[in-house]
């Protein structure tokens, strides 16, 4: 089974009786993850030029809608999904740090780009070398700027961990590999 | 093209007009800091230069030479449509330069870049503080003996794994400055 099939399925549960019995066991926790995979509400906090990729991954053409995390809320109170896009400069750490504070718990964070996975080209006295130095982030996407694909694959992978109950706090490559 | 300004210059303002250049076009005179305001003075008021329109003001630092820190004026006349850059120099020990915030409102915070970068102390400026950087950052980064790996983080970096991972090497991906 691919990644997209595995984030289809609650996992580890087994339906009892088959499906006229109509009822199934699982745990609460996953069954928690799977509903909230669904439920995203993202707040995106665009610096740079990888916003113009946010906008078309979020836009009709790549559909975002189609993973339930098509909802930009503009206050950090009222979402759980963290986009950092773009670079992310020292005098902005704290207003960053601010609002992952303020974001409602559970809450995910996922690295658009480069820049604010890393720095990037940006290694001087003015950015910070990636946000995960200030912030505890869940998928890293690579790309100056990404393509929506890659967001996307990267959203999936971030719905995989939520649905199995993945520790917080480990990062993990948007090519799958836990660091 | 505008060398008739430059022209004017030397006649109005005889040696103390240091240096003149027109490179690839651009015309550009080079006046000490006392003679700064007269001379951008009379460049805004004189019929025949007429520079109404204030363009840019920055700095570049050339550490070889005693006064290493040179201040770029840029204007250009709406009327006449010509343009010219005026210069100055100072050292660092004592980087005092007039402000000329009288002359165009606009360059308020060209000036105040020019402090925050570089340190060039604009004289009767009435609001010189930092306008990039934050308070409390230490020095001028744009100067060439500011170190290019420093930096001061506003908030404490979190402890993070090292984020190699195989098949790249512990250079790899690093800027040239940091190898």
């Amino acid at each position: 089974m691919g990644v997209e099939d595995r984030i289809r399925l609650p996992v580890r549960t087994e339906v009892l009786g088959g499906a006229e019995a109509a009822f199934a066991t699982t745990r609460l926790d996953q069954l928690l993850g799977w509903a909230r995979k669904y439920s995203l509400f993202m707040y995106p906090f665009a610096t740079a030029c990888c916003g113009m990729e946010f906008m078309a991954m979020s836009a009709p053409k790549y559909d975002l809608a189609r993973f339930g995390a098509e909802a930009p809320r503009f206050s950090p109170r009222q979402s759980d999904l963290l986009w950092v896009v773009g670079t992310i400069s020292q005098r902005q750490a704290p207003v960053l740090q601010r609002i992952y504070g303020q974001m409602c718990e559970p809450k995910w964070v996922i690295a658009f780009g480069t820049c604010a996975s890393t720095g990037g080209f940006y290694d001087n006295y003015a950015t910070v070398p990636g946000i995960d130095r200030i912030i505890p982030v869940d998928v890293f996407i690579p790309g100056c700027p990404p393509r929506p694909e890659q967001a996307l694959d990267a959203l999936m992978l971030l719905m995989k961990r939520i649905a199995d109950g993945s520790a917080r706090g480990e990062p993990i490559l948007a090519n799958g590999q836990v660091v | 093209m505008a060398q008739r300004i430059l022209d004017r210059l030397k006649e109005t303002f005889g040696a103390k007009i240091l240096e003149t250049s027109s490179p690839s076009g651009d015309e550009v005179a080079v006046v000490a800091r006392d003679d700064w305001p007269a001379v951008a003075r009379f460049l805004r008021d004189d019929p025949v230069c007429a520079m109404d329109m204030f363009i840019d003001l920055t700095c570049a630092d050339y550490p070889d030479r005693r006064e290493r820190l040179e201040v770029w004026l840029r204007l250009y006349s709406i009327g006449h449509r010509h343009r010219v850059c005026l210069k100055t120099r100072v050292s660092a020990e004592d980087p005092k330069v007039p402000s000329l915030y009288d002359l165009w409102r606009g360059i308020d915070w060209f000036e105040r870049e020019a402090f925050d970068l570089f340190g060039v102390v604009f004289a009767g400026h009435p609001d010189l503080r930092r306008i990039l950087l934050y308070e409390g950052f230490e020095g001028h980064p744009l100067r060439k003996d500011y170190a290019a790996e420093k930096t001061q983080p506003l908030v404490g970096y979190r402890e993070v794994p090292p984020t190699k991972v195989p098949p790249f090497g512990t250079a790899e991906g690093m800027p040239w400055s940091r190898r």
